[in-house]
């Protein structure tokens, strides 16, 4: 089960990533368990500077954008 | 450093590869730019019989030839810079910063703020990996304040409202104000007051993680900041737009003269003081600025006016509380401030 984490202060960017890892990983049929990330030490923790970012088992795999849900879907695949 | 060179995934483009589509778009633009100004005419005068005399002729007027012709202006733009963008992310902009001494770092962090890719709600991560990277405060302000400030849109809309002299003003001043203001708050020495759990952060080899994009990656993302910058900011681009036409329509030739004009020595800090609290995006603001500037306002006081309202705002400042303590705050609104009245009066005097 996929552990995926949605990294983001609350700001709107970060909002809309984090439906749509919801939506890809629904569209995908995905076993896994979304989380939004709000507390900047774990943000710096995985050092990233622009958010919002995608963690995925423990793996920085993006920072600052946010890709379409089809985007998304590919990523993680 | 060393780049992750992995497959573009996310950057995979199915169908028609979008290079073949570039020239023939570009051509349409074009097109369509040119032939504005006489649909434009037309519509309003022969369609709609609106005479250009009427307060709402001249509304109309305004407001059909200016909203696509702006739309038109920020739709190219910000696909051009979205595509420059591709290049740069801050992780890179940070390793170009790191180790220069402070006055070209001054200069270099100014420019790499018009493209770097920033959002506000970045501030505070990328003000923390910066200065985790040795980059000096002064330094990692002078970004901060030209990022938000030299916009693209801003430059997309002065240019095609003013014309380049007038953006290419906008862009020199507001670079240099950035380079100043962050090496005057560099020379003062106020290190200390940063909170000091930023200095706290752990270090470590930054997270480099653009793959290296093909050109087909790079004219997607131009597109994708299309649709997400145009596609939310169009709807403030055309208020905006109404809000002017009906300056244009309704206010009084020279009114503005009065209270904006440049016979008002106290114009200048006026309108940056009420800009400064204010936040709109550079698209809702650029037309009532035009509108404004029809009417007497001088030129010096509108664009300080327009600096002052994008460049420091109060959600802004909530953010960067989070990491500056109270007395380098209040320092960074004040030189950026003073920098904009400064700015404000040049151009009345020069123009």
């Amino acid at each position: 089960m996929k552990r995926i984490e949605v990294l983001g202060p609350g700001c709107s960017n970060c909002k809309v990533l984090y439906e749509r890892t919801q939506r890809a990983a629904k569209e995908l049929g995905l076993e896994c368990e979304i989380e939004k990330i709000t507390d900047l030490n774990v943000i710096m923790g995985y050092r990233v500077m622009s958010t919002p970012g995608l963690v995925v088992d423990g793996e920085l795999k993006f920072s600052g954008r946010v890709p379409s849900v089809e985007q998304l879907k590919e990523l993680l695949s | 450093m060393s780049e992750l060179a992995a497959t573009p995934t996310l950057s995979k483009v199915r169908g028609a590869r979008l290079g073949r589509w570039l020239v023939p778009a570009l051509l349409l633009w074009i097109v369509a730019y040119v032939f504005l100004e006489r649909l434009s005419t037309w519509l309003t005068h022969d369609l709609l019989r609106l005479s250009p005399a009427t307060h709402l002729g001249s509304a109309v007027a305004f407001f059909i030839y200016e909203a696509p012709k702006v739309l038109l202006l920020l739709t190219l733009v910000v696909f051009g810079v979205g595509v420059v963008r591709s290049f740069f992310t801050p992780e890179r902009t940070r390793a170009i910063l790191a180790g220069k001494a402070e006055s070209v770092g001054n200069v270099l962090a100014a420019a790499l703020g018009i493209v770097t890719p920033f959002c506000s709600c970045s501030a505070v991560p990328l003000f923390i990996g910066f200065l985790t990277a040795g980059i000096p405060l002064g330094v990692t302000l002078s970004f901060l304040i030209s990022a938000p400030m030299v916009n693209e849109i801003a430059l997309a809309l002065l240019f095609g409202l003013f014309g380049w002299k007038v953006a290419a003003l906008y862009l020199g001043t507001g670079l240099t104000v950035a380079i100043v203001a962050g090496w005057v708050i560099g020379r003062l020495k106020l290190e200390r007051h940063v909170e000091p759990w930023v200095y706290q952060m752990q270090t470590g080899p930054p997270n480099l993680l653009l793959p290296s994009l093909t050109w087909e990656g790079r004219l997607r993302a131009g597109l994708d900041a299309v649709r997400d910058i145009v596609g939310k900011v169009w709807p403030y681009v055309l208020a905006g737009i109404a809000v002017g036409a009906g300056i244009h329509g309704w206010v009084p030739e020279n009114f503005m003269a009065s209270i904006m004009g440049k016979g008002v020595w106290w114009s200048v800090p006026l309108a940056v003081i009420i800009g400064v609290p204010m936040y709109s995006n550079a698209a809702g603001i650029i037309p009532i600025v035009h509108a404004l500037l029809e009417k007497g306002a001088a030129l010096g006081t509108v664009l300080a006016f327009m600096m002052a309202v994008i460049a420091l705002s109060l959600p802004e400042t909530i953010i960067l509380r989070k990491v500056l303590r109270p007395v380098l705050l209040a320092v960074f609104l004040g030189v950026v401030t003073v920098g904009i009245i400064l700015v404000g009066y040049l151009f009345n005097w020069l123009i």
